[in-house]
């Protein structure tokens, strides 16, 4: 009996032993990381949403023998498929799988079939206002311009020595738009899902450190302080009403890989316009989000295992997440002040730093940067247009991306 | 397919891709204000504000 009672304490130690090795080391490196995220997120209110149950999730899938992530097969189908050799059909290999953890369960609910990055991006929609780009369409080429840095960046990967589906996973980290990177990633480069939303989350809360020195060295004393006119109201509300239809069927017919991203975010404007669904879309921006952020962040987490994470490549993906964000601040700008010189003046070249999508802490940078060197300067809504135009831009750039991989057979 | 062909091909049809997509985006929304002119009412409201 005693044997009995020492063999049951040595089942409530063997957590604890684990730690103490080689693997529990890593683990233990990995609580600290899950610790500094949920640091980040609560003291230094760095994407608090996100970070905190990203951070959460770490914790709990670093905890040694939780198996929590954890895909099994069922024994008596693996009795089954074992008697069926190689011939075993994979409709009973898919039938046979017994993923019982608890985080598991929430990866497959949600990010292995993309559901929920789709629908925070529906809640996204709900909330945005494109008036600001429908009065001043042409500013919709910012955000192109603000989303070259991704394929620059696919290029520097690929020189890195990353597979071609894992560079390009890695290089839309430069959308600044994180359910778009975990959208790519989830289906294209699983294994650095953990690293690659982590680094897209980071560094979008990071764009008013990151893009201001890079504003100020582009640009001369007299371009910032460019002043342009105030937007002129000519946005009839059918026009608005009509706008997520016909972006989601031009882009759907351009780009149809990408068509789940650009309709989710089209569907939610269109039901913000109508005012037809006012219930729908509090929900969509509230109740449908907020859940959908809860379980993403604890699901990107729990892919955030020691063995998957504590690797080489997670340093070359976060380099590469900053740079990618630094070259569309650059492109931005450069573009920026192609269309200064081209308008004899008229634009402030500062507004090409609103063309990546991270919506809307890059289009207040503009304005902070812009008041900074003239007090009376009110580029807000100018940069309001370009970062929306940045967000329709990073989903029409990732939707192009996945368009040209299918096109080239390569998914 | 060689990673530097790979590559070069992503940038030139992912940028063009993008910005031509983005242009036709422009134009539709151009085409849209003249089908969908802002009502005379509210353009008044606005001159006199």
């Amino acid at each position: 009996m005693l044997a009995d009672i020492l063999t049951g304490l040595g089942g409530l130690t063997e957590g604890v032993q684990l730690l103490f090795t080689i693997t529990g080391l890593k683990h233990i490196v990995m609580l600290l990381i899950a610790g500094v995220l949920i640091y980040l997120g609560v003291k230094k209110d760095v994407e608090p949403l996100l970070l905190v149950p990203i951070g959460f999730g770490c914790l709990l899938v670093n905890i040694p023998l939780s198996d929590l992530m954890h895909v099994g097969i069922d024994s008596g189908a693996r009795q089954v498929l074992e008697a069926l050799g190689p011939s075993a059909p994979e409709s009973l290999k898919a039938l046979a799988k017994d993923d019982t953890g608890f985080l598991r369960t929430i990866y497959n609910m949600g990010i292995a079939n993309e559901l929920f990055p789709l629908l925070i991006f529906i809640g996204i929609g709900a909330m945005t206002d494109f008036g600001p780009l429908l009065e001043n369409p042409k500013i919709l080429l910012f955000g192109a311009a603000g989303q070259c840095g991704i394929f620059l960046t696919l290029l520097l990967a690929l020189a890195l020595g990353f597979p071609h589906l894992q560079a390009v996973s890695i290089a839309i980290i430069g959308a600044c738009d994180g359910p778009t990177a975990i959208y790519v990633a989830s289906q294209y480069a699983p294994e650095l899902l953990g690293p690659i939303s982590v680094a897209a989350y980071s560094y979008m809360a990071l764009v008013p450190i990151i893009q201001p020195p890079i504003m100020k060295a582009l640009t001369s004393e007299k371009e910032r302080k460019t002043r342009m006119p105030k937007v002129k109201r000519s946005v009839s509300p059918n026009l608005k009403l009509a706008f997520p239809i016909v972006v989601t069927i031009v882009t759907g017919l351009i780009a149809p890989k990408g068509l789940p991203l650009m309709g989710a975010i089209m569907l939610g404007n269109f039901m913000r316009e109508c005012n037809a669904v006012t219930r729908l879309v509090k929900a969509s921006e509230n109740e449908i989000a907020n859940v959908a952020t809860l379980f993403l962040g604890i699901a990107i987490g729990a892919t955030m295992g020691a063995e998957l994470f504590l690797k080489p490549t997670t340093l070359a993906i976060f380099a590469l997440g900053f740079v990618a964000i630094c070259l569309d601040t650059v492109v931005g700008v450069l573009f920026g002040k192609l269309w200064y010189l081209l308008s004899g003046g008229k634009i402030n070249p500062l507004i090409g730093a609103a063309g990546i999508s991270a919506y809307p802490m890059a289009a207040r940078v503009v304005q902070t940067q812009g008041q900074r060197y003239d007090k009376h300067n009110f580029l807000l809504m100018h940069a309001m247009g370009a970062n929306t135009g940045g967000q329709i831009g990073s989903v029409a750039a990732a939707a192009v991306m996945l368009s040209v991989l299918k096109g080239l057979g390569l998914i | 397919m060689d990673k530097w062909a790979f590559g070069i091909t992503m940038m030139v049809v992912g940028v063009g891709g993008t910005f031509l997509t983005l242009a036709i985006l422009i134009w539709s929304i151009q085409l849209m204000k003249l089908l969908f002119p802002l009502p005379a009412e509210d353009s008044d409201t606005k001159k006199r504000s």
